[in-house]
């Protein structure tokens, strides 16, 4: 099997979907000739054409509208907003329109439209290149929430967003673009919607992450491993709908919970796995369910130090693991 | 009003005209029905059915695609909406066609006729005009889209961008502004710096023409071609239609509170249905009897409406929990 990085195998899913269905364009900004600011649509408009990769103007409220209104006529459209961080003028269109449309039309109109956008920080994007903005759309029925963590479930997981009915948000965690490699396979697979996955089994407890906290947190599981604390780790990898059979499984079976993730704390994302597993798995615990997120400021700073000092690591993830383990 | 119509036959004239008084007296019945206590919104199209109704006949109504806001009832009913349907959904009855009671009455969804679902944050539709344009283009398909906002929504960002992205690629779009000189309360002038909306058009790189909205007619031909034009690969086109809100905005609104009794009696004297009326009686198209005729069917048509429409059921409470994602869509009931 090759290896590729995960902005690889996310133009290799696209190109991969392009070819296999002519309903199937790719729009956003920057996307055709310069191939994407962080080149994850590079050399498909040499391949497809500009009917197929369209460049954008500067509106993500028309990113998402337009693609809503192609996806309504029988399309398969994939739109790339630049950096998640610019999503926000899309968020009518996504949650009013995308997220509500088969609902409000009793099934008359469905909307089977993908929105990519790379999120996160760590890559000396200040303030508007590094937010994690998952929590503004893991509570809206009607939309699924992907977050990947490798390259397999990356390309799998957004070959399966293309080909479904319905609205999928789709954050790729830009810092892993080049750094978090793997083994993608050449024959076709897909990745289902939904599930979950235990990919580190352990019995002392259980760290549950996505996207690059989850490549982080695999990297912490085995630095505390040397202590002898074993630990059990979950990527969520589809946040909405939320899987909360794998999640308690997890817990009944470690009794303690880590919750990471790289937004900042208050009403993240992880707040709503804790109140799953305080909900369904109080009897199991023998610890209080930890959440372990960024700090209470607006956003990512740009200078070096107040970036570390922002973002999560392996080391900080470890330290609450210890942490954890001891209670 | 004076220029010929060279394709509309007596028949199509006599149509257009009945579907405006269809969609009036529907919508005068729908204000009765809300002050009896009977449903818990209405928002009107009185004053609207020529640029509506013109507007509809211009398309290959089942073919081309529509794009509407929530103030389209005469448009509906040119798309083939019946007085039942529409009042089933005024009563949130199960077999409504737009939502199956999900949404207020008068936010349109009509697969059978192409209109898709919109939404009350107004001008979200007319991005999706432009994706359904850019879908038609890139499928070489033979379709053209209209799309509607009253002239307060091209206030509005939303509606830059679509009509942007029609513009640069040309695509076969018709955005039709219903000016009806209020958004609610606020005046024209409060809205907006230029005299016509129309006139937006020429910042963005596509024509803009207005019509006078009180003539079904006129506003058929101006229409009509701008469809033509679309469908010709011509691109797409803005249509200012001018008209005026002789009602409140809604059945919550209270327009005693912005402006005087004197301007809406004035505005009345330019009643569409009227100047319809009169157009086709002063060419002998539409006789005295004929018109009582058409008048005392429409009344029977929406009296039966409301009855069949009030004994219909309503949808069962679960109900509610679908279809919220693709795979839960079941066939019963759809188009």
């Amino acid at each position: 099997m090759p290896e590729m990085t995960l902005v690889e195998a996310i133009r290799s899913a696209m190109d991969d979907e392009l070819e296999r269905d002519e309903n199937v364009f790719v729009m956003g900004e920057d996307v055709g000739k310069r191939g994407g600011v962080f080149r994850a649509t590079q050399g498909l408009l040499d391949r497809y054409g500009p009917e197929r990769v369209i460049d954008t103007p500067l509106g993500e409220i028309s990113i998402a509208g337009v693609g809503i209104g192609a996806a309504l006529y029988g399309m398969r459209p994939i739109c790339e907003i630049q950096f998640a961080d610019f999503i926000h003028p899309a968020i009518n269109q996504i949650v009013n329109e995308a997220a509500k449309m088969c609902y409000r039309s009793n099934g008359q109109w469905t909307v089977p439209l993908v929105i990519r956008a790379p999120y996160g920080g760590g890559v000396g994007g200040g303030l508007y290149h590094s937010q994690s903005v998952e929590s503004l759309f893991t509570h809206h029925p009607g939309l699924k929430v992907v977050i990947p963590s490798n390259p397999y479930d990356a390309k799998g997981l957004l070959k399966t967003a293309v080909r479904d009915n319905n609205p999928v948000i789709f954050f790729e965690p830009k810092k892993g673009y080049r750094l978090i490699k793997g083994e993608v396979p050449d024959q076709e697979y897909t990745v289902p919607i939904g599930p979950a996955k235990v990919t580190r089994s352990g019995r002392d407890l259980t760290v549950f992450a996505y996207g690059i906290m989850h490549y982080y947190a695999l990297q912490a599981a085995e630095q505390v491993a040397a202590d002898g604390i074993e630990v059990e780790v979950v990527d969520l990898r589809t946040l909405y709908p939320v899987d909360q059979e794998t999640i308690l499984a997890s817990v009944r079976k470690t009794s303690k919970a880590l919750i990471v993730y790289e937004d900042n704390l208050t009403g993240g994302y992880g707040a709503e796995i804790s109140a799953v597993i305080a909900e369904h798995a109080f009897t199991d615990l023998d610890a209080p369910v930890r959440r372990l997120a960024g700090p209470e400021v607006p956003a990512v700073p740009y200078s070096h130090p107040l970036q570390d000092w922002f973002m999560l690591n392996p080391d900080k993830i470890a330290a609450a693991i210890r942490d954890l383990a001891a209670y | 009003m004076d220029l010929p119509n060279p394709e509309l036959s007596r028949e199509m004239m006599l149509d257009i005209f009945w579907t405006m008084l269809i969609s009036r007296r529907t919508d005068e019945r729908a204000w009765v029905l809300h002050r009896q206590g009977k449903i818990a919104f209405h928002v009107s199209a009185i004053g609207h059915e020529a640029i509506q109704v013109g507007a509809g006949f211009a398309l290959q109504r089942g073919r081309d695609f529509v794009a509407p806001y929530y103030r389209d009832l005469a448009l509906m009913f040119a798309l083939g909406m019946t007085p039942l349907e529409f009042v089933l959904g005024l009563m949130g009855k199960r077999d409504e066609p737009t939502s199956g009671g999900r949404q207020m009455p008068s936010h349109w969804s009509f697969r059978r006729a192409n209109v898709i679902s919109h939404s009350a944050p107004v001008a979200t539709q007319t991005s999706h005009a432009a994706g359904l344009g850019l879908a038609i283009k890139l499928k070489k398909d033979d379709r053209v889209v209209l799309t509607t906002v009253g002239e307060g929504s091209t206030a509005q960002g939303e509606w830059y961008e679509g009509v942007n992205w029609a513009a640069i690629h040309q695509l076969p779009v018709v955005f039709l502004i219903e000016n009806n000189r209020y958004a609610i309360s606020s005046p024209q002038e409060r809205e907006m710096a230029v005299k016509s909306v129309a006139e937006k058009a020429c910042g963005l790189g596509l024509p803009g023409v207005s019509v006078d909205g009180t003539d079904v007619f006129s506003v058929y031909r101006v229409v009509k071609e701008a469809v033509d034009r679309a469908r010709r690969g011509g691109g797409p086109t803005v249509i200012e239609a001018l008209a005026y809100r002789i009602t409140p905005h809604s059945s919550d609104d209270d327009d005693r509170s912005y402006r005087t009794r004197e301007e809406v009696e004035e505005h009345k004297k330019k009643d569409p249905l009227l100047i319809a009326r009169t157009y086709l009686e002063t060419r002998g198209i539409l006789s005295a009897d004929a018109y009582r005729e058409l008048e005392d069917r429409a009344r029977k048509m929406v009296e039966e409406a409301i009855r069949q429409a009030g004994e219909a059921p309503y949808p069962d409470p679960e109900e509610g929990l679908y279809p919220v994602y693709a795979e839960q869509i079941r066939e019963v009931g759809h188009a």
